[in-house]
């Protein structure tokens, strides 16, 4: 049996989603928990939470196709903007920016990729903490999941570290990912009634006696191995206390419907599949965000070096970018464009998912600033330069629509700036060359 | 049947079995012996002791070795690390993230609530409750303290102890329920630090004044994973508990046994599985429109093929570990048959269905060169839909061979070598030609491309060929010097050439330590290296030879080196 009819014939767990059903984006919000804004809880005064999500997709975008000439609010929607030109003034274009080596020996794709995300190159990969593990650590300590991580093309690569030795993995499985967001453990936010649930009272128990012994197992240990223990007892720390919330009353989430119906589908590098993934991935996060149930959701398209493809094609989007010459009559790699144009579209149908999540008279989408995060600015030369960056929505927390030109700065302004606008108290950001203090002044509220 | 009764006897027959079986493959000669003349070892100064986090093959041994096969884990695991060219390496630096304890915790109650359920609760659980609404703390510490030892891999504390017991007793109140009590204390053991990590425990060397050593539980940990890929036995454990195994006498006659095991092959298949990067198979797919031939399945067999052809050569025939890249002897299914172009017949000749057929290439046939050009090797270092002599090569050198080929400098233009549709270059040698005239990539592809051209007569799919666009593929090329024709020629050229015993050498030790050598361990692992190839290149007494010296188990102070690593920084300042 091949490893698509598998995965086809696994057990259907949910349907309905895919094909445009959507049957439960279109439920109605209890208007009564929002404030006249539309944008507290009424009960509490508070705000509706931020949020922050990362969208990853490998190998850059044409240089030259995609930044405005326009600098500011009203840019012009570009050739390789256009499939999410309705959007445009949701997103912050910010042009010309850089990863610097400062000697390091650049691995192809990957130094990239974990400059952008970490805000350097450490000797070692992966010794630092991700931008979405930094916003974590701030704004998602009270919700079940400090983040989620999902993958649309089958594979478990993740950019989203918390250090070396903790790497948050991707789930690849929409079906799995449902379960885990919606399963058993799942309690509706809006729900009248509420009652602990015993078995939930017994585990934490069980668990919180484990705490215990890290003292104990900390003793002759040095000091890397200290720091990985340690980074278990976290883990273990953080699961206590999402079992503890699950004994208190979750606070409404007026937009919150349980997200129902889709099928298991194939997974993998065909960019179909990758296509359909991407869509259930994206209605499913939007739920998940809207019931409160996690304020960080990281989401790959396709890795650093991206691997997918067409199908019945031996050539990948990656093996596309070096070897396609340019057409002279467009001036750029047509089947690269193709692939740049593809993964855009499924960031634009992310988008439209949030933004369909009405919640008063503004959107899921303007809680939450997305952003965009890839490994080189031109993939046919593995270039570092002019590395496309973006952020995505938020106009609550940040200004929203605008172009701004940061020529010559580290991709690290970008990280930082999200950062201080979600509150981390943090005045610098990156390593080496890729530090900076200078915050992306003209989209800071 | 109680736990450690019910592993003992199961350990018991199958070593029976084993010994049996190993005897009569070798032609009744005794099990892998260590070489006959052996000179004192150099010195050294040992390593760290170690905390690794449990690979999921080990989890998944573990539980099925303590609660039995049929015990289904309901997760997911999270993805290991791979340094120095080894996930058991990546093991050492690795934590568990916060979905990853999740997943965990997922599993440990998956596997917790099968234990007590009434199919499974007569076998593993050794008494019963008085009532089954109740605490029964007697029956939880029989079942608790049994459970530990074989998952804590020692004896549990009396603290540990009193705490799940006492932890099983709440819940059990709690939940009105003692077998979900239970249940839960044993799913919180299983997602413990102490279960999940392989916690190393160093103590003073009595034989070895201002030395330390492993404690005799961590050195028992160490061995059986090695060996084993799996967590000790009763008998091991006894040998830790008793101090024997702190004996030189008593540690011989433990690797003496393990040796001996069918279980050997469990840890012969976890080493190769890890060196040759067969994880990489789980994101791995060939396009069915261009090889439909190279299903899941498929890929499936070709790991399965390798591992069998491996444990053949070093296991049951004992024999040279160079010889697995020059030997014509393998092991087909139909499907694989079909892949490679051989026919496979579907039943033994005695009629009973068996997927798996002893094959053997005829002389000369550029298919039968070992496990280079089966397809576990040359589809796994292909680009999905064309093969890649660049990147075979590059396996070549750093998965056999332990030399670390750089990355590819920025900046390069990858036009010629890649379009198989250019009219001028036809096949891979010719474009590859064409490509590395750009003096910075000349270097590097020097050293890659002689050696994955002869590789070339295998498409991506490990389909065999002998023209690419028409033309004749061009096969002939070096390694280090020798030349060759053909990948027979290449396949020769790999055994005798000194770094493929020293690189399996090197990952053996680095597979078993989770490190790789120090500077300071040369002359050690050299003297290794010379024993192997003393030893007749058997990868058996080698492991013996690891596995009975002090220095594999020799631990450096770390309190001591971060005290002097203290002093010089504050020297310094």
């Amino acid at each position: 049996m091949s490893a698509t009819s598998r995965l086809a014939s696994r057990r259907r767990v949910l349907k309905g989603m895919l094909g445009g059903s959507a049957v439960t984006l279109g439920l109605p919000f209890l208007d009564g928990f929002l404030n006249e804004n539309g944008t507290a809880l009424a009960a509490s005064g508070q705000a509706l939470p931020a949020c922050f999500g990362t969208w990853f997709q490998g190998l850059g975008l044409n240089p030259g196709y995609w930044e405005p000439k326009k600098v500011g609010a009203d840019y012009e929607v570009t050739h390789q903007l256009k499939p999410l030109a309705k959007f445009r003034d949701k997103i912050n274009v910010y042009s010309g920016m850089r990863v610097f080596l400062d000697g390091h020996a650049p691995k192809v794709h990957a130094t990239g990729a974990i400059a952008v995300m970490g805000g350097g190159i450490p000797e070692e990969p992966n010794a630092f903490p991700s931008v979405d593990s930094l916003v974590a650590d701030h704004i998602g300590t009270r919700t079940r999941f400090r983040s989620l991580e999902v993958s649309c093309s089958g594979s478990r690569e993740s950019y989203s570290r918390r250090s070396r030795s903790a790497i948050n993995p991707t789930e690849p499985d929409p079906v799995a990912m449902y379960t885990r967001i919606f399963g058993p453990d799942f309690q509706d936010p809006n729900a009248a009634e509420f009652t602990p649930d015993p078995a939930i009272m017994a585990r934490k128990s069980v668990l919180s006696a484990f705490k215990e012994e890290r003292q104990g197992l900390l003793k002759e240990l040095g000091s890397s191995d200290k720091a990985r223990i340690d980074e278990y007892f976290t883990a273990l720390r953080e699961l206590e206390g999402k079992l503890e919330l699950e004994l208190q009353k979750p606070a409404p989430m007026a937009a919150c419907t349980k997200a129902e119906g889709i099928d298991t589908i194939p997974r993998g590098l065909v960019v179909d599949d990758c296509v359909k993934n991407a869509k259930l991935f994206s209605k499913l996060v939007a739920h998940a965000l809207a019931c409160g149930q996690s304020r960080v959701v990281n989401m790959v398209f396709c890795g650093a070096g991206g691997d997918i493809r067409r199908a019945a094609s031996p050539v990948t989007f990656h093996i596309h970018t070096h070897e396609e010459p340019v057409d002279p009559a467009v001036g750029y790699q047509p089947n690269v464009d193709w692939f740049m144009e593809t993964c855009l579209t499924s960031l634009a149908g992310y988008l439209g998912d949030l933004a369909a999540i009405k919640e008063g008279d503004k959107t899921l989408l303007d809680r939450i600033v997305i952003m965009f995060g890839t490994d080189t600015g031109f993939a046919k030369f593995h270039s570092l330069e002019n590395i496309p960056m973006f952020t995505f929505g938020g106009s609550s927390i940040i200004k929203t629509g605008l172009h701004v030109p940061c020529n010559g700065d580290t991709t690290s302004r970008v990280g930082l700036t999200v950062q201080q606008a979600l509150g981390v108290p943090t005045s610098n950001w990156g390593t080496e060359s890729n530090r900076t203090a200078k915050t992306i002044t003209e989209v800071m509220i | 049947m109680k736990i450690s009764n019910r592993l003992t006897t199961r350990l018991t027959i199958a070593a029976a079995c084993g010994a049996l079986a190993l005897t009569s493959m070798m032609g009744g000669s005794t099990t892998f012996a260590a070489p006959a003349a052996v000179k004192a070892e150099p010195v050294s100064p040992g390593g760290p002791a170690m905390v690794r986090r449990l690979t999921p093959s080990q989890y998944q041994q573990i539980i099925s070795d303590v609660f039995g096969p049929d015990i289904k884990l309901g997760g997911r695991f999270e993805p290991d690390v791979r340094k120095d060219g080894l996930l058991a390496v990546g093991t050492s630096g690795i934590s568990v993230s916060i979905s990853g304890l999740a997943q965990y915790d997922t599993m440990a109650r998956t596997i917790a609530s099968q234990v007590v359920d009434e199919q499974h609760r007569a076998a593993l659980i050794p008494c019963k409750p008085a009532n089954t609404r109740q605490p029964d703390e007697a029956c939880a510490r029989q079942f608790l303290e049994k459970a530990g030892r074989m998952l804590y891999r020692r004896p549990l504390t009396q603290q540990e102890l009193q705490l799940r017991v006492a932890a099983a007793g709440e819940a059990a109140t709690t939940l009105k329920n003692f077998y979900s009590g239970l249940s839960l204390s044993l799913a919180g053991m299983l997602s413990s630090s102490q279960f999940l990590f392989r916690h190393e425990m160093s103590e003073a060397d009595p034989e070895n004044p201002g030395m330390r050593r492993l404690d005799s539980y961590s050195k028992a940990q160490r061995l059986s994973f090695f060996l084993w890929n799996t967590a000790p036995d009763s008998a091991l454990l006894a040998a830790a508990e008793s101090g024997e195994i702190q004996t030189k006498k008593g540690l011989e006659k433990q690797v003496t046994r393990m040796l001996a095991s069918p279980r050997l092959e469990d840890g012969v298949r976890a080493f190769f599985t890890d060196m040759l990067e067969f994880d990489r198979f789980a994101n791995f797919a060939k396009d069915p429109q261009i090889y439909p031939k190279f299903t899941g399945a498929a890929a499936d067999d070709a790991q399965e093929q390798t591992l069998r052809t491996i444990v053949d050569q070093v296991l049951t025939q004992n024999g040279d570990y160079r010889d697995l890249f020059t030997t014509r002897k393998t092991f087909l299914t139909p499907l694989l048959g079909s892949l490679y172009s051989v026919p496979v017949a579907k039943v033994t000749a005695n009629g009973a269905p068996d997927q798996w057929t002893p094959y053997e290439y005829p002389e000369g046939d550029p298919r039968g060169v070992g496990i280079l050009t089966q397809a576990s090797f040359v589809a796994l270092h292909s680009h999905p839909g064309r093969s890649s002599p660049t990147v075979r090569g590059k396996a070549v050198r750093e998965v056999l061979l332990c030399q670390r080929v750089p990355d590819p400098p920025g900046n390069v233009a990858f036009n010629v070598v890649q379009d198989t549709a250019d009219p001028v270059y036809k096949t891979a040698r010719a474009r590859l030609k064409a490509h590395a005239t750009e003096a910075m990539c000349t270097g590097c592809h020097k050293i890659t491309d002689p050696i994955g051209l002869a590789m070339e007569n295998f498409d991506s799919a490990a389909g065999f060929r002998t023209r690419e666009n028409g033309e004749t593929i061009d096969t002939t090329g070096d390694l280090n010097g020798k030349k060759y024709n053909d990948a027979i020629g290449l396949g020769q050229a790999i055994h005798d050439d000194p770094a493929t015993a020293s690189c399996l050498v090197n990952k053996l030790f680095a597979y078993a330590s989770g490190r790789t050598a120090t500077r300071a361990e040369r002359e050690w692992m050299a003297f290794m290296v010379k024993g192997f190839a003393d030893g007749g290149y058997r990868i058996p007494s080698l492991m013996r030879q690891i596995s009975t010296s002090d220095a594999f188990y020799r631990v450096k102070d770390q309190a001591e080196e971060t005290k002097a690593a203290d002093a010089s920084a504050a020297e310094k300042k």
